[in-house]
């Protein structure tokens, strides 16, 4: 897919967000290009969660500016916000489904919501979206609480692209997951980028991810963010930052990244 | 129970008769509907509370606003609605079973056959005194419903909290009943009815 311009994706300006006496983000400023994989990482606490549920509008800012495809997503209006509601996808920790729904039903929300298709159409949309997540065919008659965690979150994904967006948000996306069940995850959003041109934006704790798949790397200290490649980022000198990508676990992940090949996005079981 | 206790008062003055009077009128007007709204605030109530509130917790309502759907829609409308046609009926039932139970009991205890219970009653009732219980029912139900979605809604990302909100949400609603059946009772008396 070509660049249509070089306007940053999402724009975020002035950023203040305050709980109680307690001060999240401050004057924090973030661009998000099209196309690419962003990681956002962050002590725990310091409020990449709530970055995330801001930026999709789940949370009201004191202060601050946030553009999403151009549109003001804290001043929209209905229809306008009806419009981005398209053109994303939110994965939330562990999937997030709707517990009442089987994994196609659950799929299919968005797209009855957003558009009138006839029910086979959207069977047959929501059986290609649970096949592109790597989920086997009848995964699509199950219910959320009969799948595994690894699963779920691969059903939550599912959803998240039901209307083929154009940014996909995702919260914590490899917790919880085993080893090689996160390794196919990070496959399954590499794959999903080249082929679909999704740009993703990923809150993460796992070093492992960011190495294996993000451009770009925002950093949450001081309530601001510090983004640049891994690159830049290994070379700054900001303690924390120093400490989380030079510490015995950021070592460990350069260099699994740098001896092993990733594994490609498989039906391995997660 | 009611006429047990009332029969014995009344029989101070020979007026046994009366417990059916008592019977019907306390029945149609208040008790039916009361209790009924009463176990239904512990059983729908809680429950809606609980569904709700299990759903924020596992970020289902945050879901539901990234999607585009209405969270109140979705989930409070057709709990909402659902209460307020299921509780009238269910008052009617009660009623009923009220007034059988009464009868029965008279009937044992107090030797008033059925016949003559049927036509006491039918001396003691207002037209209006069947429709006086029944017209609080949805009231009661949109009291119960709101309540219980409400603290739904307020649950914080935690089991505990989810528990907790879930009595909190039984107490408030059986306690706003009470409150708008008095207020019920102090307007009627003003119409005179």
């Amino acid at each position: 897919m070509s660049d249509r311009s070089s306007e940053p994706l999402i724009r975020v300006r002035g950023l203040v967000n305050r709980f109680g006496n307690e001060t999240v983000h401050e004057d924090l400023d973030l661009d998000v290009r099209r196309g690419e994989v962003l990681g956002i990482v962050g002590g725990s606490g310091s409020g990449k969660s709530v970055l995330l549920r801001t930026v999709v509008g789940l949370n009201r800012p004191v202060a601050g500016k946030i553009e999403v495809f151009g549109s003001d997503v804290l001043a929209a209006s209905d229809a306008e916000r009806r419009e981005l509601e398209k053109r994303w996808g939110v994965l939330f920790q562990d999937g997030a489904l709707f517990s009442s729904l089987t994994v196609a039903q659950n799929v299919e929300v968005p797209i009855k919501e957003h558009f009138k298709l006839p029910l086979r159409l959207m069977d047959e949309i929501s059986a290609i979206k649970v096949g592109l997540v790597g989920l086997p065919a009848d995964a699509g008659e199950k219910y959320p609480a009969q799948l595994s965690g690894g699963m779920r979150k691969r059903a939550g994904l599912a959803r998240a692209l039901a209307l083929d967006p154009e940014v996909v948000f995702l919260d914590e996306p490899t917790a919880g997951l085993d080893p090689i069940a996160a390794g196919g995850f990070d496959g399954l959003i590499r794959d999903l980028r080249a082929s679909l041109g999704l740009t993703v934006f990923m809150v993460t704790h796992d070093l492992d991810s960011l190495f294996a798949i993000c451009d770009r790397v925002a950093v949450l200290v001081d309530k601001k963010l510090r983004v640049g490649t891994l690159e830049q980022l290994l070379k700054d000198d900001h303690p924390w930052i120093h400490g989380y990508f030079h510490g015995p676990r950021g070592r460990t992940a350069q260099a699994a990244e740098a001896a092993a090949a990733i594994p490609e996005r498989s039906a391995a079981p997660v | 129970m009611l006429a047990y206790q009332g029969a014995d008062q009344l029989r101070r003055f020979g007026a046994e008769i009366y417990t059916v009077n008592l019977l019907g009128v306390g029945i149609l007007r208040e008790l039916g509907v009361l209790m009924a709204a009463i176990i239904i605030a512990g059983r729908s109530g809680s429950a809606f509370t609980a569904q709700i509130g299990t759903m924020r917790v596992n970020e289902e309502i945050d879901a539901m606003r990234t999607i585009g759907l209405d969270p109140v829609e979705v989930l409070v409308i057709p709990r909402l609605f659902g209460l307020m046609l299921t509780l009238p009926m269910l008052t009617l039932c009660a009623n009923l079973l009220g007034i059988l139970g009464g009868a029965l009991m008279a009937w044992a205890s107090l030797d008033i056959t059925p016949q003559q219970f049927t036509r006491q009653l039918q001396s003691a009732l207002y037209p209006w005194t069947f429709w006086i219980g029944l017209i609080k029912a949805p009231f009661f139900a949109f009291i119960i419903a709101l309540t219980g979605c409400y603290e739904g809604f307020q649950v914080a990302r935690s089991a505990e909290s989810v528990g907790r909100l879930t009595t909190l949400s039984v107490v408030e609603s059986i306690f706003l009943v009470i409150v708008a059946d008095a207020a019920f009772s102090i307007v009627f008396s003003m119409l005179r009815i």
